[in-house]
């Protein structure tokens, strides 16, 4: 069964129409990021997930609920990790997660989570003297402690240097190692490539492919690009062995060479730019 | 009943810790009574001795900032820092967190109680209260009403930075209205009819009857009806458009 499964769902703002008919699926253990610019969709899609908004239309089931009227055992089984991470700045590491580890029916061992995200040395510090790395692997941590099947992170690493962001993907894939299921969402394109088993760009509400992060990539031409006669010549091609081979056959029969040749898949920060970037406005 | 005490411990050792509840619950109460004992606690204030006069009021005054104003502005900034929105992303329902921080609330209450009977006992040599249950059950009844005022105010609040101005603009002038720190009489006509319909002033007068006249709190049933009104309205306010996710995003 699917953990989470979405089907045109819609949400309006006022005259905004925020989500246009979304849908997607999410298999156990997986792991899906959201990906898309600024104001597409991706929060909104996820706080209606995590049962903090209410839908206009379509149906929403995570984990066989539908998360506008979820039950305190729902709760229990998921685990969400917000965008600002606000917590009691006057508790200790450890008694932030043993108070929240005291609101879950089973929840894991508070040293057992201290290690997993790292922070032993920082135990019986006060959340206040805690860097921004480190505050964010407590994040983790007291969305970890409930032993939840299904983890929400919402751009896990928004804002961070790229040391705390490697740290913070780390923790990701420890997460997913544990087997747990994970919907991310990120503007980040490497960090939906790096984490996720599967990506679905959003745009304007609307998901405008949907795929691994392999997928994504092959769907589109590869490119070959040469110089001759001065001139730069680009050809897009599902078919580049062939291509290739024909362009320099006749190179080769010409007694010519291609300058500047090139052969280039689109990496997936092509894909993306060119998904959000083109149509619309 | 658990995952109460669970978070009670919590909301308690959050009190303990925080500086501002601390001056705000103990300090400036009581160095308001020494400072304005000081000045009159000699006198003879509408029939009573001065300082037994003004222990009913700083009990008045107490209530407003523990538990209403306190408790208003420590809710906006978890609300609108998100603590309040993650809190409420895990199995702990609603009424228990509500619960665990009135509780705190009138355990802080308590403590402020105790150091003004305290205090106007070694410095002001006022009495200690005739009927303590009547005492009691008149604090209780006042701190809860002015906590569902409290939660009730955080709903017109939008921001952190605004909850300290915006509490105190309403509970100091409130205070001052309802007579915790002098006595009403030589206030001008306009006053003392907004003190009339404050629930501060019902407060204070039937503190002051049980503390200095012997009352019992069962003779008070008026003041207990205007006072309980108006946590009913904070109540109601607070139950049907309490926030728990922050005012922008």
């Amino acid at each position: 069964m699917a953990a989470v499964s979405v089907e045109n769902l819609r949400k309006r703002y006022g005259d905004h129409e925020a989500l246009r008919g979304i849908t997607f699926e999410l298999g156990e253990g997986e792991v899906f990021s959201l990906l898309g610019p600024n104001g597409a969709g991706k929060t909104t899609t996820i706080e209606i997930l995590e049962g903090y908004r209410p839908r206009d239309e379509g149906s929403v089931t995570v984990l066989g609920e539908d998360p506008a009227r979820a039950s305190r055992a729902w709760r229990g089984r998921i685990g969400v990790v917000l965008q600002s991470s606000a917590m009691y700045e006057t508790l200790t590491v450890r008694e932030s997660l043993a108070t929240f580890a005291g609101y879950y029916e089973r929840p894991r061992p508070v040293d057992e989570v201290v290690d997993a995200v790292g922070l032993e040395e920082k135990a019986d510090s006060r959340v206040s003297r805690l860097s921004g790395g480190q505050r964010r692997r407590l994040d983790f941590g007291l969305a970890l402690v409930g032993d939840p099947e299904l983890i929400f992170l919402d751009e896990p690493t928004t804002g961070f240097d790229p040391g705390a962001r490697r740290n913070a993907w780390e923790a990701i894939r420890s997460l997913r190692a544990l087997g747990k299921t994970i919907l991310l969402t990120t503007h980040y394109l490497d960090e939906a490539e790096q984490l996720s088993d599967r990506v679905a760009v959003l745009r304007d509400g609307v998901i405008v492919a949907e795929g691994t992060p392999a997928d994504l990539t092959r769907t589109p031409a590869t490119e070959i690009r040469w110089r001759e006669d001065g001139q730069v010549h680009v050809e897009r091609t599902q078919e580049p062995t062939r291509v290739l081979h024909e362009l320099t056959g006749r190179a080769l029969a010409a007694n010519r060479e291609l300058e500047e040749l090139e052969v280039r898949r689109p990496t997936l920060e092509d894909v993306y730019l060119e998904l959000t970037e083109d149509a619309g406005e | 009943m658990r995952l109460f005490v669970h978070e009670l411990r919590t909301q308690l050792r959050l009190y303990s810790r925080s500086r501002e509840l601390a001056f705000f619950t103990f300090l400036l109460p009581l160095i308001l009574f020494v400072l304005l004992g000081s000045v009159y606690g000699d006198d003879t204030i509408d029939g009573f001795d001065g300082s037994s006069y003004l222990e009913a009021g700083m009990l008045g005054y107490g209530v407003t900032s523990v538990a209403f104003a306190g408790l208003a502005i420590f809710i906006v900034i978890r609300r609108e820092s998100g603590i309040l929105k993650r809190v409420r992303a895990t199995p702990l329902p609603a009424w228990a967190y509500i619960a665990a921080v009135i509780t705190a609330t009138l355990v802080a209450y308590a403590l402020n109680t105790a150091a003004v009977l305290a205090l106007g006992r070694l410095l002001f040599d006022v009495p200690l209260p005739p009927h303590w249950l009547s005492l009691a059950l008149t604090l209780l009844l006042g701190a809860l009403t002015f906590a569902a005022m409290g939660l009730g105010l955080t709903v017109a609040i939008r921001s952190a930075e605004g909850a300290s101005a915006a509490v105190n603009a309403i509970y100091l002038p409130m205070a001052f209205i309802s007579g915790s720190f002098f006595s009403q009489h030589s206030f001008p006509q306009f006053l003392r009819a907004i003190a009339d319909v404050l629930p501060l002033t019902y407060f204070i007068r039937m503190t002051r009857d049980v503390m200095l006249q012997g009352d019992e709190f069962w003779d008070h049933a008026g003041d207990i009806a205007v006072v309980a009104a108006w946590g009913a309205v904070g109540a109601i306010i607070a139950l049907s458009r309490f926030r728990w996710a922050p005012s922008q995003g």
